[in-house]
């Protein structure tokens, strides 16, 4: 049952992948995208991710699409025809194509328990994170504790993103209140808006608290916080945003969430163990895990926010009303 | 009927990921060759998740009664890799804007010849 | 043993996967853009409540029901907004009906 809807779901991602080629209406393709991000997702949840679901369902048709549609507003909207023919593209994409292929064949078999993936590390992390960390989610246990430094390193290319954002476009703050921002006129998405904005920023809170007992986590509950905000930007303008959420705060907490992260791994170090070594956070090991990846997490989320809204507030501001098509 | 049912994912995959390059090196517009490498990006996504699929193994997180857990790290991984890809695309897509005050025009076969225009 | 339970949710799924179908088909099949966005938005509620309310069924009686309940709720303030959105911002922009850019004929029919 499970491989029908593997085989179903990953033909329909082929299909609406083939349709983006031939389509000339960039907005069509936008949709399209964000359509290929939420069935990518329904196949990791059937593969078992639901982690991975979760971030790509937030990230993928959440944020990709505003900042693609974004960019549509300023760039223009259809594409014109190439002048050099497709045939050479098509000849080298082929022959990659079926070298893949070819190199897929030696791959082991999809799924089964004794593939080589599944030997060497993963056992270690799936008898030992229960005793060693205590948190039901092993990919948690993992990310913030076994290979804590790459999500350090992963938090600095986010905030590294919103610095070439911000230096490339820059937030443009005029004052200019005669612009028509937001949508005044339509009354239901207001009230619907103010109802729904708190519920969304409590569930961003749930999902980062319990990204240790089910999917969720930082990174989920950062892009869901700033959708919330952007979707008050995008109801109420521009402008009333900007009090709400200034862009100054969004810069301040950018780097505030990545020196809580080393800052933790600094703690460590001073309390005599090694760099991000919860053990050494509190008397008990398994507790002092547990306050250093609670903490850790808060760092990714404040990061993630702050970068998500900053890009936001950066690409929508560059929108002067006679650009849009 | 076993032997399509081992490689369909990986087949879907390595499809995925050729429309993902021929939008990359075929498309006339900027903002249509992002969402190519988009497109590239997410087939990568799903190759290492099939890698990580264990067939009547649920999803790793430890609860009461399962013996069978699928592997956590490809999930781990991709997870960096998901957030990094969109921290490029919004730096993509912002060139692309500053590209569009430059030179006037996102389309590939009218700026090719503009070179001194900055 | 299949339970009435079972039976009742099988039921609801199959109806809610009906609904969903024929307004899919809608969406391609009508010939002006505000019958296809109500094929949509059909799809947005009625679909959305057989199918929830099935799912709610199978359940016994704890904390994933209460989940899918919040799920319905959300799902169900904010669909068909969003198809009220784009059917207002059609109106706003212009966009007649296809009723209203015929020509008027001469027989006065209603």
């Amino acid at each position: 049952m499970s491989l029908l809807f593997d085989i179903v779901l990953l033909s329909m991602l082929a299909l609406t992948a083939l349709r983006i080629i031939f389509l000339k209406d960039l907005f069509a393709v936008v949709m399209l995208f964000g359509i290929y991000s939420f069935l990518s997702a329904l196949i990791f949840v059937n593969l078992d991710a639901v982690d991975v679901a979760f971030t790509e369902a937030a990230v993928g048709a959440g944020i990709s699409t505003v900042l693609m549609l974004s960019t549509l507003a300023l760039t223009g909207r259809t594409e014109e025809k190439s002048s050099h023919s497709s045939f050479l593209p098509l000849i080298v994409v082929v022959t990659t194509g079926a070298a893949l292929i070819y190199g897929t064949l030696d791959m082991p078999p999809f799924g089964q328990a004794d593939n080589p993936i599944h030997q060497h590390v993963a056992p270690r992390y799936i008898e030992q994170s229960p005793q060693e960390v205590g948190l039901p989610n092993m990919v948690t246990s993992v990310l913030a504790s076994y290979r804590g430094f790459d999500t350090l390193g992963e938090t600095v290319v986010v905030f590294a993103a919103a610095v070439g954002v911000l230096s490339l476009l820059g937030v443009r703050r005029k004052e200019r209140e005669d612009q028509e921002s937001g949508l005044k006129a339509h009354r239901v998405l207001r009230v619907v808006a103010k109802l729904i904005i708190p519920l969304i920023i409590l569930f961003a809170l749930y999902v980062q608290f319990h990204g240790d007992f089910g999917p969720g986590g930082g990174f989920q509950a950062g892009v869901i916080t700033a959708a919330a905000f952007i979707l008050y930007a995008l109801v109420f303008g521009l402008p009333q945003a900007f009090k709400v959420v200034s862009p100054r705060f969004t810069e301040i907490l950018a780097p505030l969430g990545v020196l809580i992260y080393a800052g933790v791994g600094i703690t460590s170090v001073l309390k005599g163990g090694n760099f991000l070594d919860y053990n050494v956070l509190a008397a008990d090991p398994v507790a002092g895990q547990h306050l250093g990846i609670l903490v850790i997490e808060l760092g990714v989320g404040i990061t993630v926010f702050a970068v998500m809204l900053s890009i936001f507030y950066a690409f929508a501001s560059q929108t002067e009303k006679a650009n849009i098509q | 009927m076993s032997f399509v049912a081992d490689y369909y994912n990986y087949w879907v995959v390595v499809f995925l990921m050729m429309t993902g390059f021929y939008v990359v090196i075929s498309a006339n517009n900027l903002v249509k060759k992002i969402v190519g490498l988009n497109i590239f990006q997410t087939s990568v996504f799903m190759l290492y998740i099939s890698m990580g699929k264990v067939t009547n193994g649920s999803a790793p997180i430890v609860a009461e009664g399962i013996e069978q857990y699928s592997n956590p790290l490809p999930h781990v991984l991709i997870l960096t890799a998901i957030v990094v890809g969109v921290a490029t695309t919004a730096v993509g897509l912002s060139l692309i804007v500053r590209i569009k005050r430059a030179y006037g025009t996102v389309e590939e076969n009218e700026f090719q010849d503009k070179d001194d225009v900055i | 043993m299949v339970t009435v339970l079972e039976v009742v949710s099988g039921i609801l799924l199959i109806a809610g996967s009906f609904f969903s179908l024929t307004g899919a088909v809608g969406l391609f099949r009508f010939p002006d853009f505000f019958t296809r966005v109500h094929a949509a938005s059909v799809t947005d509620s009625f679909a959305a409540i057989l199918l929830i309310g099935g799912l709610m069924l199978l359940t016994s009686f704890d904390l994933n029901t209460a989940k899918l309940g919040f799920i319905l709720i959300f799902l169900l303030l904010t669909s068909p907004t969003a198809s009220h959105a784009l059917a207002k911002s059609a109106r706003h922009g212009g966009l007649l009906s296809l009723a209203e850019s015929q020509p008027p004929s001469k027989k006065g029919s209603v």
